[in-house]
């Protein structure tokens, strides 16, 4: 691997590496390396692009890393990667995708992630998105997550865009069956002239549900954000959305909370915040040796950790 | 020292601070008391570059700071602990002592001040400083980040609001800390328990400072002629 495709893979999966376990590294739209282990099958599609991934039942703290790097411009990649978590699994996934593009030609990645989780399972799901390069060309990126949740299980999506990357349409949804427990932690950074769309769409269909979603966005220079959430209690159920935004420069952020309540024990709460950073928080920060600039970039890191 | 000549700040119409002179030294506690709205918050911000005045000096050692932005008065060694902490979402107590605090072992650093004001270090030092923490939390760790700032001149603002009366003891205990260092330890308060640590007292009423010198003289004068205007038994009681 060169220099390029090493700090894409650092960046996104924390990869220093190829790593050990089950792993599937694909680049430039095809697939580069795969690995399956004795719990963890990992098998191509036969009728599109993109891989099946099937998680035993009773597997514990495993991981699989399935990053997507795109090196040059010119790539449009849309991919299909279904995950079947067996009952009783407790498993780490990493993905996310990373552009370096120095050309004049966009490139753009279509992730489209679907997950089932068996009953009682555990899924962590840690995504990261970032495009660098000097090129003209735009980076894009579209990530789909569906996932549709047995009894009792656990999924936990951290879902962060770390800049760079020119255009985003992010989509999940969610159906969530009794006990089911749903945490997504999103964190998006957009500057220039960027634009990052974020759609959710989670139905709380089982007794006991709950979804928290928490998302944290800073828009700087031109860019522009849009969060849109509709999370629907159709029965004993609890729901919670949290959209903060900082908005730095010209910048601009549209927030739509929906809820939907179709059972009387529904408890669904959507709370929104955007604003400049505030300027008691700058002033706290000078009082400890910082000037301005320092103080918005600790106040943007720590909002965005 | 620390020297205010003649400060006067205007907003509008209003005359907020009326001609304020005095002199802050080494090794000194200062209390700044006075009933609600008399000007004590907007002095001590003046002195942190919070608020400029509109009219008089600052000068810390000799030197002329009135030109000086917040952060650069921070670095001559003056620290605020502010009446209302502020909250950062995202920002934990860890990263404000690692950002504050010259030293290579922060952890460390932040157990030492945590405990402290109180707390138990290994319970907050990767806590957010937001809403999940309580208002005498906040309190306790706006302190710890205070005095892990080492400074020389330190501010602080109405310290006893949201600490509870069985903590007072551990907050006097600071201030004679800071006293033993040499520091100028310079205290809005209302509360009679922090007024007798003092050295020195400042009474302001209405904008104009109506009274400045040392606890023993200015203590009686305060609870004989201006307790009734001052508040009276709540504030003294």
């Amino acid at each position: 691997m060169d220099k390029i495709e090493k700090d894409l893979l650092l960046q996104i999966a924390d990869l220093h590496k190829i790593p050990e376990g089950a792993f599937n590294i694909r680049e430039n739209g095809k697939p580069l390396k795969s690995n399956s282990t004795a719990e963890i099958e990992i098998v191509p599609k036969k009728d599109k692009s993109g891989i099946d991934i099937y998680v035993k039942p009773n597997v514990k703290n495993k991981s699989v890393h399935i990053p997507v790097i795109i090196t040059t411009g010119g790539i449009k990649d849309l991919v299909y990667n279904d995950f079947y978590i067996g009952e009783n699994s407790e498993v780490t996934i990493v993905a996310g995708c990373g552009i370096h593009n120095a050309t004049n030609l966009n490139s753009e990645h279509n992730g489209i992630h679907s997950f089932h989780l068996g009953k009682n399972c555990v899924v962590t799901y840690i995504e990261k998105h970032l495009g660098v390069g000097n090129g003209m060309g735009e980076k894009v990126l579209n990530p789909v997550t569906n996932i549709v949740m047995e009894k009792n299980s656990t999924f936990t999506m951290e879902t962060t865009q770390l800049g760079g990357v020119s255009s985003s349409v992010r989509t999940t949804k969610a159906k969530l069956f009794d006990n089911a427990k749903l945490v997504i932690k999103e964190k998006i950074l957009t500057t220039k002239n960027q634009t990052a769309k974020t759609k959710f769409d989670v139905n709380l269909i089982g007794k006991g549900g709950s979804v928290d979603v928490i998302s944290r966005s800073v828009a700087k220079d031109n860019s522009y954000q849009n969060f849109y959430s509709a999370v629907k209690g159709k029965a004993e159920c609890f729901g919670h959305v949290a959209c903060d935004g900082i908005l730095v420069g010209n910048a601009r952020i549209d927030s739509t909370p929906k809820i939907v309540c179709e059972n009387v024990e529904a408890t669904l709460v959507h709370e929104a915040a955007i604003g400049k950073i505030a300027g008691e928080q700058l002033t706290k920060l000078m009082t400890l040796g910082l000037n301005e600039e320092e103080a918005e970039n600790l106040i943007i890191k720590g909002f965005l950790k | 020292m620390l020297e205010l000549k003649n400060i006067s700040y205007y907003a509008g119409n209003k005359t907020i601070l009326d001609n304020i002179s005095l002199n802050f030294d080494y090794g000194k506690i200062v209390a700044i008391t006075g009933h609600n709205g008399s000007g004590k918050s907007t002095l001590v911000k003046i002195i942190m570059g919070i608020i400029n005045q509109t009219q008089g000096n600052i000068l810390l050692d000799g030197k002329n700071i009135d030109k000086l932005k917040i952060n650069e008065r921070s670095k001559l060694g003056i620290g605020f602990t502010f009446q209302q902490p502020i909250k950062f979402k995202g920002l934990t107590v860890s990263d404000l002592i690692s950002t504050i605090a010259k030293t290579d072992n922060p952890v460390k650093c932040g157990c030492d001040y945590l405990s402290k004001v109180g707390l138990c270090a290994k319970d907050y030092l990767l806590r957010e400083l937001d809403s999940n923490l309580s208002g005498g939390e906040l309190k306790r760790i706006e302190l710890a980040i205070n005095l892990a700032e080492n400074k020389k001149v330190n501010i602080f603002d109405e310290p006893e609001a949201g600490i509870d009366i069985w903590s007072f003891d551990g907050l006097t205990n600071i201030f004679k800390d800071l006293k033993k260092k040499n520091c100028i330890t310079i205290i809005v308060t209302h509360q009679q328990k922090i007024l007798e640590i003092a050295d020195e007292i400042v009474v302001l009423n209405n904008s104009k400072l109506v009274a400045a010198g040392p606890k023993n003289k200015v203590l009686p004068t305060l609870k004989n002629e201006f307790c009734e205007k001052l508040g009276g038994e709540a504030m003294y009681g």
